[in-house]
């Protein structure tokens, strides 16, 4: 017997665009709403997925956001085409950054975003290539 | 504190959720680094901020925040007022500075959350 998926949706992010940052996460947030997830898992989950998003438009050049939500959890897969990250460990230290001026002046690129997504996921893992991109993947069980 | 109450002190115009001024939150939290914003464990709190861009309002969205102050006389343009529409949010604008608005707030009573 294969899982019973509730439901499977998938974004486009484009790099560079902050006008659009934020709409994935705001749909999934829809979503979740109305299948009575509780508030504080919803929080949790749009939170990190929102850091996510902000990371591809701020480093990548384009990014796209798979996920798929069954009875007990929801999975959440962010993979970019972009500059890759080189040391994982280190862009996991909080205050590591290599946002641009541009980024900094949106409000973000303070080194926060990764730790932050560790904060606000039960399961993440990320995986980089230099030069070719980065997929993020996160998982949240429903309490 | 009540939304009306906070508008007063700070001399601020209300913009978007008038129909909110008699909710309340108890705390406030005053930042231009949304990054920090998305770190707080709580939403029982008023964003005082002074940047003044669409991923504000998002940011406040993602984190269940449901009043923001724009301070410095920053405006918020109509793309922001109908995202925050869309949220039920409640957006003001003050013309005084960070400071002078969150002692302003401190001074009437809000908590800070840390």
């Amino acid at each position: 017997m294969g899982r019973l998926f509730i439901l499977k949706l998938t974004y486009n992010i484009q790099g560079g665009d902050f006008t659009h940052a934020g709409h994935p996460s705001s749909e999934v947030k829809k979503v979740l709403k109305q299948l009575d997830i509780d508030g504080k898992t919803i929080k949790n989950i749009v939170i990190a997925l929102y850091e996510a998003e902000v990371n591809v438009v701020a480093h990548a050049w384009k990014g796209i956001v798979s996920v798929e939500i069954e009875e007990n959890k929801i999975t959440i897969w962010v993979t970019d085409e972009g500059p890759g990250i080189a040391d994982i460990e280190l862009a996991m230290q909080a205050g590591y950054s290599t946002a641009s001026k541009e980024v900094r002046e949106m409000g973000f690129g303070a080194g926060m975003g990764l730790p932050n997504m560790k904060k606000n996921t039960d399961e993440l893992q990320i995986e980089s290539e230099v030069g070719k991109g980065t997929k993020v993947k996160m998982v949240n069980y429903f309490s | 504190m009540k939304f009306k109450d906070i508008a007063t002190v700070l001399n601020a115009t209300v913009l978007c959720g008038t129909d909110k001024l008699d909710d309340e939150v108890e705390m406030g939290y005053s930042s231009d680094l949304m990054s920090d914003v998305l770190t707080l464990d709580t939403d029982n709190l008023v964003l005082l901020t002074g940047l003044v861009n669409l991923q504000a309002i998002r940011t406040a969205e993602m984190a269940d925040i449901r009043v923001i102050v724009f301070v410095r006389n920053k405006k918020a343009n109509q793309s922001m007022l109908d995202l925050a529409h869309q949220n039920g949010m409640c957006i003001l604008e003050s013309p005084y500075s960070l400071f002078k608005s969150s002692g302003l707030l401190f001074q009437a009573g809000l908590k800070p959350i840390y």
